[in-house]
């Protein structure tokens, strides 16, 4: 074994727990003596414990959204101490492991944090308004069966890594719970960034902009570049996409007006 | 009275028959689609795929995801690729090679019409995904790039880094997402079906339970799509997300859909041991690091001293030493079987030894540090992350899993299965990889079903039904599907069990895994013959399930789940007792060469076993279809 590891050593955490029974519920912090923790368990796996535990004593388990755990599907998300996944950069929650933390420690779970994410239960919260946003414009519209032959379209490495970047985003929502303002350029912006430098997305390129922005106004707060959203990302979306962003609203705006002048 | 099977595979040469077919189906006008309600169960690649596509066309279409999200599927997680047989570069690959090869991968256990349908629309794939900007590795003169992947010997794998299956699903995700947005799509997020609906022998509608409100409803329409994943989590440990479940196809197999190949599993050899009880599910490393990984265990089962401690002489490289032809590039099955081997000897590493090293010191030494890293960091760094090791210091410690289960509802060369208006898309039916997957394919498949086979085969059934309007939801078919749903729910609630659905998750898991994992032998089975049924007697009787009906509740959501694997595993078993031979992913241990491969009885067994629920207090009738290859000649593999 490599040095620095301690298989099979266990933790005494002091936890503060969300609970919360429904959306329009008041909710509070259950406090939890978490005992003999494996440092080798996920923190998943920590809750999972607390939970068989809580299960034990007829208490109802704490609900936590989660499901892929290898930090891709983008579901799991909680506050670890103020911070949306926890300590650790470019990890999700179900990434972060229990050897992070020290026995004894006081460690705070809360859910994310916005008005457009409201808490459906405990630790669980509702990011529907995301779909929104894809759904006003977030695609290239290429009916099944119309596509040409996919080497018809070359596109420099360098464009399809840029995309690529951009399209990582797993849409877990750390970006709006760690926004000041719950603001959501940074998903956004990752949408936008992966489908307007490819050619195939200049069709709809200034129709989208200006339709994802919008929306996203609609239910998001506005950005005022913190840059809190890409600390948080576990992809590490770049900050340059909503710069992205920001010079193609800007300019659907204007394009946008002067196509609606012509008809 | 027994079910007859027909594959309805259309006549004529194999390069001709899905042309045929598609001249020979019936057609439904353009303006008449909107007529037509088709429900869509699962929103990965086959569902998404098949909602948008469907949409596109004209019909209404209602999409159901248990997830907040569509875009939450479990596709999302492949990471390798997908096979197309676009011969870019220039290295002799066809259509005709991709069909050879993917039937040879499955061990000659899968319907050769299908398979060569999959490689013809694999080309239409490829291309339809990348107009919708999946950004798949390009070349520096902007064309595709592409890579090789197990069991070809021709370059033929499509890939966007190591996110594949996110890039494709998030394209289909948004093909649906501008159909929703255009009213073709009417999306049903946090809906899980716990039944489907089936009147005079037909599938009219489903039955779901809001995940967040706990309301029970009905839903009608004129077919029912199954797109809903595989059953590898009959395991409890897999690579597999946590929420995947066979509940919509077993509980379709409960209305008479016949569930094939059960016993068909594939498991991956290079995943992270588990590391105590609580584990709760197992994380695939790519298979590409057996490209420069040295596999070995120490000769001396006591022997205690570090891996770097140990000398080569004390080493065991047990695939170098039995297969010098392919070393540690065998195949997935023969990996898997040969790490279990040693595990079981007592030779397993790590602190449950558990494991075998997967080790890169001599890469490292030969390429350097930074030519490892930069070709294999990232995956480096997950193990690390996991595990607490750091592997260019230590070698890993990995251990084969469940990973895709190629067994699944039986479907005709339509995707319907032997319930008239119920089809079965993707990893939920069984049809295309036959006893074992070769890399790459699950993508392929998925999205051929979704994107290119359904949106023609389904107007062949819905024809007929023109101005016939759905199964109205107040009829007694779906008052009596809906009031048993509550009473399952109800029952769960009223009782004051003892044990947590996990416990129970888990001891069916290792049963599983012990008596019908990767290797299989008849008393082990039967001894999970007698074990199951007891522990599902002792779950009905003593699961412990807290809280209410009316609100989000996870041990409710799952305690439906594993009643249902419950089941499952048992048929499982009982269809591994039945297959005689070894092929693929099952492997009889009384049926190998003396070399200790796979043997299989083509004489007996070149049939696809599909088993007809009899009732609840009855064994399953195994129906079956008969496999004819009249292009593909069957051959012992050897990689020796």
């Amino acid at each position: 074994m490599s040095a620095g590891n301690r298989h099979g050593a266990k933790l005494r955490l002091k936890l503060r727990i969300w609970r919360q029974a429904g959306p329009d519920e008041p909710g509070r912090f259950l406090d939890i003596d978490a005992h003999d923790i494996p440092e080798d368990c996920s923190f998943l796996e920590m809750l999972d414990i607390v939970n068989e535990r809580l299960i034990e004593d007829d208490i109802e388990p704490i609900t936590f959204a989660h499901d892929c755990r290898e930090g891709i599907c983008g579901t799991c998300g909680v506050m670890i101490n103020g911070r949306p996944h926890g300590p650790e950069s470019a990890t999700a929650t179900c990434q972060l492991h229990m050897r992070k933390f020290r026995d004894g420690d006081e460690i705070v779970i809360e859910p994310f944090r916005a008005a457009s994410f409201p808490v459906v239960k405990d630790l669980m919260v509702d990011r529907r308004a995301f779909d929104r946003i894809i759904e006003s414009g977030g695609f290239i519209s290429v009916p099944t069966g119309t596509a040409p032959d996919a080497n018809e379209i070359p596109i420099p490495k360098d464009v399809a890594d840029f995309a690529m970047d951009a399209a990582a985003c797993i849409g877990c929502g750390a970006c709006v719970a760690a926004c000041p303002n719950s603001a959501a350029q940074l998903f956004t912006a990752a949408k936008l960034g992966h489908l307007s430098v490819l050619p195939q997305g200049q069709p709809e390129r200034w129709r989208r902009a200006e339709a994802m922005v919008e929306t996203m106004e609609s239910f998001f707060g506005s950005c005022t570049n913190h840059g809190e959203c890409s600390e948080a990302c576990p992809k590490e979306i770049s900050l340059d996409f909503i710069a992205v962003l920001n010079r193609d609203y800007l300019k659907a705006k204007v394009k946008n007006r002067r196509l609606a002048s012509q008809t | 009275m027994s079910v007859v099977l027909d594959a309805k595979v259309p006549d004529g040469p194999i390069a001709e028959k899905w042309d045929n077919h598609k001249f020979s189906v019936k057609l439904v006008n353009p303006a008449n689609k909107r007529r037509f309600k088709i429900l869509v169960v699962g929103t990965g690649l086959a569902g998404a795929s098949a909602a948008a596509s469907l949409a596109e066309l004209g019909y209404k279409v209602e999409a159901f995801t248990f997830h907040d999200s569509p875009r939450r599927a479990h596709s999302i997680a492949a990471q390798g690729g997908i096979n197309a047989a676009k011969n870019y570069r220039n290295d002799g690959d066809s259509v005709y090679r991709l069909f050879y090869d993917t039937v040879k991968g499955g061990d000659y256990r899968s319907r050769e019409a299908n398979v060569y349908r999959l490689a013809q629309v694999s080309l239409n794939i490829i291309d339809q995904c990348a107009a919708q900007g999946v950004p798949f590795a390009r070349e520096y003169g902007g064309l595709l790039a592409n890579r090789s992947f197990g069991g070809a010997q021709v370059s033929r794998t499509f890939y966007a880094r190591g996110q594949t299956g996110q890039q494709l699903l998030l394209g289909a995700y948004q093909a649906m997402a501008a159909q929703i947005a255009a009213g073709g799509v009417t999306l049903h997020n946090r809906a899980d079906v716990l039944d489907i609906v089936v009147k005079d022998g037909e599938a009219c509608g489903i039955v779901t339970r809001d995940l967040l409100t706990g309301e029970v409803r009905a839903h009608s329409g004129h077919a029912v799509v199954l797109a809903t994943g595989g059953y590898g989590n009959v395991y409890y440990l897999s690579t597999n997300a946590m929420n995947c479940n066979v509940t919509a196809a077993w509980r379709a197999h409960r209305r008479g859909a016949t569930f094939a190949n059960p016993c068909y599993t594939q498991i991956h050899p290079t995943c992270i041991p588990a590391s105590d009880e609580f584990q709760s599910k197992l994380t695939l490393m790519s298979e590409s690091l057996r490209n420069d990984g040295r596999i070995w265990v120490p000769r001396n089962s006591d022997d205690a001293r570090a891996a770097a401690d140990i000398g080569d002489a004390d080493r065991y490289y047990f695939l170098e030493e039995k297969y010098p032809a392919f070393g540690n590039l065998v195949p997935r099955d023969v990996a898997s079987r040969n790490a279990k081997t040693v595990v079981d000897q007592g030779l397993g590493v790590g602190p449950l030894r558990n494991g075998v090293y997967l080790d890169f010191a001599d890469v490292i030494a030969r390429d350097g540090e930074s030519l490892v890293r930069e070709k294999y960091g990232n995956l480096f760094d997950m193990y690390e992350r996991i595990t607490g090791e750091d592997p260019y210091r230590s070698p890993m410690r990995i251990y084969p899993a469940t990973h895709y289960t190629m067994g699944g509802l039986w479907v005709d060369y339509n995707l319907m299965t032997n319930v008239p208006g119920l089809y079965a898309l993707g990893e939920c039916n069984f049809s295309d990889h036959g006893a074992n997957r070769l890399g790459a394919s699950a993508l392929m498949q998925g999205l051929a079903d979704g994107y290119f086979v359904l949106p023609y085969t389904i107007g062949d059934y819905l024809a007929p039904k023109l101005g016939t309007a759905p199964v109205p939801v107040d009829d007694p078919a779906f008052t009596a599907a809906v009031a048993e749903v509550d009473d399952r729910t109800r029952r769960w609630l009223a009782k004051r069990g003892t044990k947590s659905v996990d416990h129970y998750h888990r001891e069916l898991g290792k049963i599983v895994w012990e008596y019908c994992g990767m290797a299989r032998n008849r008393t082990g089975l039967e001894k999970a013959l007698t074990e199951i049924p007891a522990l599902r007697e002792e779950f009905r009787a003593n699961v412990k399930v807290l809280g209410s009906a009316d609100t989000t509740n996870q041990a409710l959501e799952q305690v439906n789940r594993v009643d249902d694997f419950m089941e499952m595993a048992e048929l499982k078993v009982r269809d591994a007792l039945h297959r005689e031979e070894s092929c693929g992913g099952h492997f009889r241990e009384e049926h190998q060469t003396p070399e200790g491969e796979a043997l299989r009885d083509d004489e007996n067994f070149a049939y696809v076993a599909a088993w007809d629920w009899q009732g609840a207090d009855r064994p399953q009738e195994l129906v079956k279809e008969p496999l004819e290859f009249e292009n593909v000649k069957l051959t012992q593999r050897s990689y020796k």
